[in-house]
């Protein structure tokens, strides 16, 4: 539109011509090339600032012996932090606690998903239903489903242990005791996530396609082999992604820790976030902290690369 | 007798699948009984399946043990704020992404799955170190500009403009409108039901974040809901259990009637995820 009515406007020289259809295509197309950045810039800025700032600057404090009570008194001392990290007998525990929770929780979410994907798989509105209710904790607040289960696992008046009592079974320690508080959480963890990822599995289900299914029948191929020669590689894709997201979610577990343990007792379910936070914010020990993040950082950015490169290999960019 | 085996194994199945629907919904059942009872029932045992005397008194207790209604409107001014930010910037930069060729456009769009990936668990410490420098800790800015952009919204948003047929925008384009208003008047509107399946998630996951608002305020004034809920659990004197659950119910409800309302959508919403 604008191109057109100054062309016509121009008098009819050569010269004032040839400017003329380079001008207003000129014009328009700086602002065309431009008009891309224009739009990201807004969103460009935030994560500049409140990421990949961030992650620079983490690993930049990582270095320095520091506090948040007093910033201006910063140190550089190189890899002192890691080292006396690494050599920390609490830390190597924190860091123990959270492999042992992220394998644990991840592993038996997925295994318990996996079976009720292939159960509630159906169309009758009844499974609809089951399948909201199993969701339904993904939703809900991790400070409201922490406060329940410290109450349903409270060893004198929760209904966990009276329901073990009214089975015959002695009363269990959960929270209270460091042989159980991890596997509390990773109870706690599983019961919250397990419908998202059931959820997740049924939609891939869904996806396979429904005449693979129909020759196998007509193969009279058994169940186990439909599972396991049909479902379970259709189905790698999903699994895969949701180990992916289930680790780094679980890697940095916090709610659940900071509302029912605080990392105890005597440490035993203390996990990285947690720790993190308590050497920044509370022992003001902001060296460990940020070491701590660094490594977190590590763990979550191989399992980003490994998912990054994996959808790569599979997935075509329109 | 087959027929016999086949109702049998379908009663079977039946009660299974009340076992696991009683597994995810019994632990709120439980939630809101205890709410209702006065402390000696709840320390009853064998525990009371429903409360004998019904104690409103818990809700008034659990409101009135801190500055309640100021957490409410902090949680939703935080909420509906990020959640007005993040769709002024996801809206120009998924337009962007999804309509434009330009140099550099699969290294930003990179940047951005980055950032969809990596959570602010890990890097709240330097985020915390800026905030303070600028004097907004501790104030509702710190709670709402880091979730200013969303990478989930611009991913999402990215996905429905790229569904909008080119024909669409070749017609408005050869109306004379401009290119701002093509984003804003057709495709905005084009995109509704993707922008309600993100309205939901980001409303839901910061009217239930609790780390964010722990880090970043230490003052009643600027905290959120899922703070002052928390801080029920450290009463003088033992455990008040019905409090705490009265509590509870209060931060859970509105999400359990959304969920009820808008179930369908709030699935999409955060099974979308995965594609």
């Amino acid at each position: 539109m604008r191109k057109a009515a100054t062309a016509h406007e121009l008098p009819d020289t050569g010269q004032v011509r040839a400017q003329a259809a380079s001008r207003p295509t000129s014009r328009p197309d700086m602002m065309t090339r431009l008009r891309p950045y224009l739009y990201l810039t807004p969103a460009m800025i935030c994560f500049i600032l409140f990421f990949f700032y961030p992650i620079g600057s983490i690993i930049y404090l990582s270095f320095q012996d520091w506090s948040l009570i007093n910033l201006e008194a910063m140190e550089w001392v190189g890899l002192q932090n890691y080292t006396e990290l690494v050599a920390d007998q609490e830390f190597q525990q924190v860091l123990t606690n959270t492999l042992v929770f992220t394998f644990a929780t991840v592993g038996i979410s997925l295994a318990i998903s996996f079976l009720l994907a292939l159960w509630l798989n159906k169309k009758a509105k009844m499974y609809g239903i089951i399948q909201a209710t199993v969701f339904s904790p993904h939703i809900i607040s991790f400070v409201s489903v922490s406060m329940l289960w410290m109450w349903l696992m409270d060893p004198q008046f929760g209904l966990l242990n009276a329901v073990l009592e009214a089975v015959g079974l002695p009363g269990y320690t959960w929270l209270t005791d460091p042989s159980s508080a991890l596997l509390s959480l990773i109870l706690v963890n599983v019961w919250k996530g397990v419908g998202y990822n059931t959820l997740i599995f049924i939609a891939g289900l869904q996806s396979i396609p429904g005449d693979i299914y129909e020759a196998a029948a007509l193969d009279r191929s058994p169940w186990w082999r439909t599972l396991t020669r049909i479902t379970i590689p259709m189905l790698s894709p999903t699994m895969f992604f949701l180990f992916i997201i289930n680790m780094i979610s679980s890697s940095h577990a916090f709610d659940t820790i900071a509302i029912m343990t605080q990392g105890g007792p005597i440490n035993s379910s203390n996990m990285l976030v947690y720790y993190i936070y308590e050497q920044g914010m509370d022992y003001y020990n902001g060296g460990f902290a940020a070491a701590a993040s660094v490594i977190l950082l590590l763990i979550v950015g191989v399992l980003t690369a490994l998912y990054f490169l994996f959808m790569s290999k599979r997935v075509h960019y329109r | 007798m087959k027929r016999v085996g086949a109702i049998s194994l379908k009663t079977v199945e039946w009660a299974g699948l009340l076992v696991v629907a009683l597994l995810f919904v019994f632990p709120f059942l439980w939630m809101a009984s205890t709410a209702f009872k006065d402390m000696s029932e709840v320390r009853q045992f064998p525990p009371t399946l429903l409360p004998e005397t019904w104690e409103w008194g818990n809700f008034v207790q659990a409101w009135e043990s801190g500055p309640f209604l100021m957490f409410t409107v902090n949680s939703i001014v935080v909420a509906v704020a990020i959640l007005i930010l993040q769709f002024l910037t996801a809206v120009p930069a998924a337009y962007a992404f999804a309509r434009y060729q330009f140099p550099g456009r699969n290294l930003l769009f990179g940047l951005v799955l980055v950032a969809l990936m990596i959570p602010g668990y890990i890097i709240f410490l330097p985020i915390y170190v800026q905030l303070s420098g600028w004097g907004l800790v501790n104030t509702l800015w710190s709670l709402i500009l880091p979730y200013a952009a969303s990478a989930f919204g611009i991913f999402l948003l990215r996905q429905a403009f790229m569904q909008v047929p080119d024909e669409v925008i070749e017609a408005a384009r050869l109306d004379n409108a401009s290119e701002w208003k093509i984003m804003w008047t057709i495709m905005v509107p084009m995109a509704k039901p993707v922008l309600v399946t993100f309205g939901l998630f980001s409303f839901i996951y910061h009217w239930n974040d609790y780390f964010w608002p722990l880090i970043m305020t230490n003052s009643d004034e600027v905290r959120t809901l899922p703070v002052g809920i928390s801080s029920l659990r450290m009463s003088d004197g033992g455990t008040l259990w019905n409090v705490m659950m009265a509590g509870n119910m209060i931060l859970i409800l509105p999400i359990l009637v959304i969920f009820f309302v808008a179930q369908r959508h709030i699935i999409k919403a955060f099974v979308y995820q995965s594609k």
